[in-house]
């Protein structure tokens, strides 16, 4: 998981560290405002802490062992800007003193582990957990899904970024410069080993600390639990003010959502049946594929299933539409909004069930 | 499959807590290694560490961005030219780079010598599976800049203190709280390491036979849980050590390095190389 230096291309670093510089700084300034003079000793201890974690070799079934990350551990324990910037402190001693990762791409490994991982283990943890008792059960299931959520979320990333490598970075003979594998070995590959093994051992680790600290100290829990005395101190509990932060750099990438435009050719293998009939991006196909040129006919399964569903809006620009620019823009609002009315709707089914044990504190 | 790092993995020999304890143990030799390297009389150890950090960085940076197989051999050589006039042995790079890269990269490298497609070279005796020129050069690219940047690192790393690495980033507008911040934790990630090898060999210590695998997992879990809440504890006593010292939230460091003719000299020798690099390969 740790992605050692050479394995990613200088541009795609460079797009890593772009991507994560945003997270890193909103999570610095939130968790700033919160712990204010603790917040040096407070991080270093806490990152130290996700740095030993990251060395236990946890016995899975079936025999085997395998390194678990913590990434579920520490945004259970810390939520999700703390344990951004406690996972990224640690990426940086593992990398610059341990040699675990490279130097380079730093920011790729933080993009995975760091903050995607955790991002998606913590909305496991909240929507699975919802406003159960911080000593139910159903917290410790939800921790441990949410481990194996998160790392095998942080391992696809890793997945896609050494799969694009060859269809983008190639010399002049066609031999890929970087990580060789196109996406269709890169994914598997390693999600083969997520899916099982360290999926395992993320789950085993999130889950077992969570059950751990419910019979010990269960007040380490309370940080990211809503439970039924909501603490009027946690972002959740202020609505809008709590995650404006969040909503305009939501915002932000709506707007700048027609930048996908700028971009050359066609993306990999997300080809059309009307594409292999068009000579034009035939040849963009071969040129991406590594020479390999595409089926002469359309596919017959791609024929048969293109038919089936038809997009409300194509090429992600509706018909009335007649700027790409807007369209793109139009599209981002109208997938984000339902996204957040699905979640919004989970959110209420899960909430509307009373806990069980409620009402005996 | 282990992946690859300076430090050196268990040798997967024992029981579970063995192995958890030697993994440990392993992290803590690196570190007192890496101190003892850093006060030896060498060249790198010379240098002003913001040279060796900008100069080390630039290098792995062009190793990953030149396109030349060549150019890509010569800066390897180059290190380990630079480990040889700085008292860091070839076995010692071996054997903390070389091998660990080899066994990890080297085994995801090796199938790309049959998967990418291209000008079959030849076909393997028994398997007739194609060997291609593309394949071979993704493969030697791949483990060349791993081992190239990887062997740039450790030196870094091998002769340069922790302490002045870290003041050394100050040169390159690290922020001084992070810097403050990767100075504690890498204190506190060997105060950990000790505390978790003590807890475990207690608990070995009171173990008459193997523990089954629920049990392990239990004792893994209940380990890492107890090291979290000493983490807690231990912040808020850090917290309350630091403002007894007169800390208010403002970390100050204090700068004592100075530029010699030797070190001007190593900035412009990195930028050469960096230069006649990508000038080759253009």
């Amino acid at each position: 998981m740790h992605i050692p230096d050479g394995y990613l291309s200088p541009s795609t670093c460079a797009v890593a560290y772009a991507a994560a510089v945003p997270f890193w700084y909103v999570a610095l300034k939130r968790v700033q405002r919160l712990l204010q003079s603790r917040l040096v000793p407070v991080l270093a201890v806490v990152s130290a802490f996700c740095f030993v974690i990251m060395m236990f070799n946890l016995p899975i079934p079936g025999g085997t062992t395998a390194h678990a990350v913590g990434i579920g551990v520490a945004v259970v324990v810390l939520g999700p800007s703390a344990a951004i910037l406690a996972i990224s402190i640690a990426l940086m001693i593992q990398a610059l003193f341990f040699g675990d990762g490279g130097v380079t791409t730093y920011g790729a490994n933080c993009l995975n582990m760091a903050i995607v991982g955790p991002l998606v283990a913590y909305v496991c943890y909240r929507l699975i957990a919802a406003r159960a008792p911080i000593e139910a059960p159903r917290r410790v299931v939800g921790a441990a899904i949410a481990g194996y959520v998160g790392i095998n979320a942080a391992a696809l990333l890793a997945a896609l970024e050494f799969g694009i490598q060859p269809l983008l970075f190639h010399d002049a003979g066609g031999a890929p410069l970087y990580a060789p594998y196109p996406l269709s070995v890169a994914v598997p590959a390693m999600m083969l080993a997520h899916l099982t093994m360290a999926g395992a051992a993320e789950a085993i680790i999130t889950g077992g600390v969570v059950a751990y600290l419910q019979r010990a100290n269960p007040d380490l829990l309370r940080s990211t639990a809503i439970t039924s005395d909501v603490s009027p101190d946690l972002p959740a509990a202020r609505g809008w003010y709590g995650v404006r932060q969040l909503w305009i750099g939501v915002g932000a990438l709506m707007v700048l959502s027609p930048l996908g435009l700028i971009a050359a050719g066609i993306a990999w293998g997300e080809w059309g049946a009307e594409d292999f009939q068009d000579p034009a991006v035939r040849a963009q196909i071969a040129h991406a594929s590594s020479n390999v040129a595409p089926p002469a006919h359309v596919p017959q399964g791609l024929a048969h299933l293109s038919t089936i569903w038809h997009a409300p809006m194509p090429n992600y620009v509706p018909a009335f539409m007649q700027s790409a620019n807007l369209g793109y823009i139009l599209s981002a609002v109208v997938g984000t909004g339902l996204i957040v009315l699905v979640l919004s709707g989970l959110s209420w089914l899960l909430g509307r069930r009373p806990p069980s044990g409620a009402g005996q504190a | 499959m282990a992946e690859q790092s300076f430090v050196r993995h268990g040798r997967h020999r024992g029981n579970f807590l063995d192995r958890l304890a030697d993994g440990l143990a392993h992290a803590v030799d690196h570190a007192l290694e890496a101190d003892d390297l850093s006060r030896r009389d060498g060249l790198l150890q010379r240098l002003d560490p913001r040279v060796k950090l900008g100069g080390v960085f630039g290098l792995i940076l062009v190793a990953v961005f030149v396109k030349s197989l060549a150019v890509l051999a010569a800066l390897f050589w180059l290190a380990v030219g630079l480990a040889a006039v700085s008292r860091v042995g070839p076995w010692r790079l071996a054997r903390q780079v070389w091998i660990g890269v080899l066994a990890f990269t080297g085994l995801i490298a090796l199938p790309a010598v049959f998967l990418v497609p291209g000008d079959v070279l030849f076909n393997l005796p028994v398997l007739s599976w194609p060997v291609t020129l593309q394949g071979v050069r993704s493969a030697a690219f791949l483990l060349g800049r791993s081992e190239t940047a990887a062997t740039y690192a450790l030196l870094l790393v091998l002769t340069t203190s922790w302490p002045h690495l870290l003041k050394a980033m100050r040169a390159f507008r690290v922020p001084t709280v992070l810097i403050v911040i990767f100075g504690l934790t890498h204190r506190y990630v060997f105060v950990f390491l000790r505390v978790a090898t003590q807890m475990l060999e207690a608990r070995r210590s009171r173990l008459v036979g193997p523990l089954a695998p629920r049990d392990r997992r239990r004792l893994a879990t209940a380990t890492a849980g107890v090291l979290l809440t000493r983490a807690f504890d231990m912040s808020t006593e850090v917290h309350l050590a630091m403002v007894s010292r007169g800390y208010r939230g403002e970390p100050r460091l204090l700068d004592e390095f100075r530029m010699r003719p030797l070190d001007w000299a190593a900035v412009a020798g990195s930028i050469a190389v960096a230069a006649m690099a990508l000038w080759w390969q253009a």
